[in-house]
């Protein structure tokens, strides 16, 4: 598998570019609209939360905390929920071609996250410029959302496999899991500060995986402390699991797949 | 070692109850599916390298899903098929082109999809360039295009790299007259450099000026692989075929088979060629006047009787056919128990060699409607030259040349 993948690596390159080109083809500010999506959502956010939940982040004295710690979590959610809703409806849209042409088929899942991977760090290059606007500069322990990144994606493709393979035999995954990864977001302290949730409910976060990945990116980019590493451990062992349970049933089900679509 | 072969392949869409029961087959569960609906079964064929094969049969009879799994892109659910070499089909033409993109990034990017690296590309990229011809549109938006243009390109694509088997489905027809010519001389180059040709068409001249052999499939199996003219004769059958119908297959004395199908309301009783002496003749000079003579009887009430026939080549390509309904010379409302005798005459015009006479009995302009009697190969002569000049091709076509020094 690894090595038609090696050999099409021409193929996910260029699939990779032509996304990004096919984004902003014809745009007269092109590349832009790749940051200004989600950054319009932190202006949003920031401009109607921040008078309600500035108050209650603690630990920070800089005035645009709030803002910084937003852009923080939507870095990672962004790329979580881009690789799922791309994978969901994957192999639908590439139908045709999956029909007609023979080529590996695990390149289809290596482009998105390759093109989701590139627009995270073309927001997270914009970020940086927005962080030192704000008067927060980039230090070394940012370098810890290299591994970070990496578990959201294998957690991320892990979850969209399975939902992507089943969705072409069951499309009512696709319709319900487009809802249930709003409701997610919402569940993610990403738009608010865990502080907010009352004592007692607090430990029910510990089953939302997102939930580490989400905090450890605040850690690093608000508070410039290295994550706490055991739950990042628990969190990799359940995304590794995910992707290998995803990468079975892609493998099972590639065959029939073309069948039924 | 044969170049592809297919053993005992079949393939079946399969129905579950619930979805859930077939993710539950991943996992190594046995559930049953509800249905299992058997699109091909025991196919069984092998090619070797240089050969060109076309494959024919009724819409429905299977053709795509053996290209698709002789491709790839299905798996068969029974037997195996194995490959020694590359593949490449002539499928869909300019799938997955972004219109957003020019030409030369879409063939790349095409490229890359039938898995080449992007230094093979580099090499022939001025080649594939050189033989889609559409000028400086190479370096334009592939949605600025007209259809044609884009189907130059995907051509070009889709054949810069010989592969070992080459599969054509219906797509001979690309472009404009002089594209077509160009493809099809791409595509005999290929042949002639040892390239197998997997042909899907139903261009009955197509396949039998490419193809030294034909795949007949009818309702998931193959039920005749031979050579094209006979697989032809037995698909027109096939067609023309109705209820209470026969086909009947005799092999003639130098190996050739003859078809023969029809209901039977009114049958052909004798054929004979006569010579301009007025002799029964199986040789004739080249341009000698010849009188083909067809007696028919009729056996039950019809409403209309139409004659036709045709002369083939060796190839089986026709020379020239007609019929009564097309001559005006229908019969109307013919007794039962009538015999009627047709006298065609006509001069044997045609070039030197083996030729057969094909005849069909039908109710209207084709025989696809009805089919009364339809007999390949009814009778068979050769033509040779007595007392005309030198010359080559299919026809006696006297030229009056002149030739003046100024």
């Amino acid at each position: 598998m690894f090595r038609s993948l090696w050999q099409y690596r021409h193929f996910v390159l260029s699939s990779i570019y032509n996304d990004l080109f096919a984004q902003f083809a014809r745009s007269k500010l092109g590349g832009l609209w790749v940051i200004i999506n989600p950054l319009s959502q932190v202006l949003i956010y920031a401009l109607i939360l921040s008078n309600i939940l500035a108050a209650k982040l603690p630990g920070i004295d800089n005035k645009y905390a709030y803002a910084i710690y937003l852009m923080a979590g939507l870095l990672a959610w962004n790329l979580f929920s881009e690789i799922i809703g791309r994978c969901l409806n994957l192999f639908i849209e590439k139908a045709n071609i999956m029909k007609k042409m023979s080529f590996p088929r695990i390149t289809l899942p290596t482009i998105v996250v390759g093109s989701c991977m590139l627009n995270n760090l073309l927001l997270f290059i914009s970020m940086l410029g927005i962080f030192a606007l704000l008067g927060h500069q980039f230090t070394w322990v940012m370098l810890w959302l290299i591994p970070l990144t990496l578990i959201v994606v294998i957690l991320a493709l892990g979850i969209g496999l399975i939902l992507g393979v089943m969705n072409v035999f069951v499309r009512d995954i696709g319709q319900a899991f487009t809802v249930i990864l709003q409701v997610w977001f919402w569940f993610t302290p990403i738009v608010y500060p865990l502080t907010i949730i009352p004592e007692s409910y607090r430990h029910l976060m510990q089953l939302n995986p997102m939930y580490s990945l989400v905090d450890a990116y605040h850690q690093i980019l608000v508070y410039n402390q290295a994550p706490e590493l055991q739950s990042i451990a628990i969190i990799s062992g359940i995304a590794c699991l995910l992707a290998l349970i995803g990468l079975f049933l892609f493998r099972r089900a590639s065959a029939e797949m073309v069948d039924v679509l | 070692m044969s170049l592809l072969s297919v053993k005992n392949v079949g393939k079946a869409f399969r129905v579950y109850k619930s979805e859930w029961h077939r993710f539950a087959n991943w996992f190594g569960l046995k559930i049953k599916p509800a249905e299992e609906h058997w699109v091909l079964r025991h196919i069984n064929f092998e090619i070797h390298a240089g050969e060109a094969i076309g494959i024919i049969g009724q819409n429905g009879a299977g053709k795509s899903t053996l290209l698709k799994m002789i491709t790839g892109t299905l798996q068969p659910t029974e037997g195996d098929i194995q490959i020694n070499g590359r593949i490449a089909a002539i499928l869909e033409l300019g799938m997955g082109f972004n219109p957003e993109l020019t030409g030369r990034q879409n063939v790349f990017h095409a490229a890359g999809l039938m898995g080449f690296s992007s230094e093979e590309i580099q090499q022939t990229i001025s080649d594939i360039e050189a033989f889609a011809e559409i000028g400086d549109y190479f370096d334009q938006p592939v949605r600025i295009y007209s259809s044609g243009m884009q189907m130059r390109v995907a051509f070009a694509v889709a054949t810069a790299y010989r592969p070992e088997i080459l599969i054509v489905d219906e797509a001979l027809s690309v472009g404009d007259t002089y594209f077509q010519h160009k493809s099809f001389a791409r595509i005999r180059e290929f042949q002639e450099q040892g390239t197998t040709l997997l042909i899907v068409s139903h261009d009955r001249s197509a396949i039998q000026s490419l193809c030294n052999r034909a795949i007949l499939l009818e309702n998931g199996a193959v039920i005749k692989d031979a050579e094209p003219e006979e697989v032809f004769d037995f698909y027109n059958a096939l067609i023309a075929e109705k209820e209470n119908s026969t086909v009947e297959v005799t092999k003639l004395e130098d190996g050739k088979t003859q078809t023969s199908s029809g209901t039977g309301e009114a049958k052909i009783e004798e054929i004979a060629l006569y010579n301009s002496k007025g002799e029964v003749a199986e040789v004739v000079a080249v341009g000698e006047q010849v009188e083909l003579h067809v007696k028919v009887k009729v056996y039950q009430a019809i409403d209309t009787l139409v004659l036709g026939y045709g002369i083939k080549d060796r190839l089986g390509q026709v020379m020239y056919g007609t019929n009564t309904w097309h001559t005006e010379q229908i019969i109307n409302a013919p007794k039962v128990g009538n015999e009627y005798l047709f006298k065609i005459a006509f001069p044997a015009n045609f070039g030197v060699g083996g030729y057969s006479v094909v005849i069909a009995l039908h109710d209207r302009d084709t025989h696809m409607t009805t089919n009364y009697d339809w007999r390949d190969l009814a009778l068979v002569f050769n033509v040779i030259n007595m007392d005309k000049m030198q010359f080559n091709g299919c026809c006696w076509n006297e030229p009056a040349i002149e030739v003046t020094k100024q």
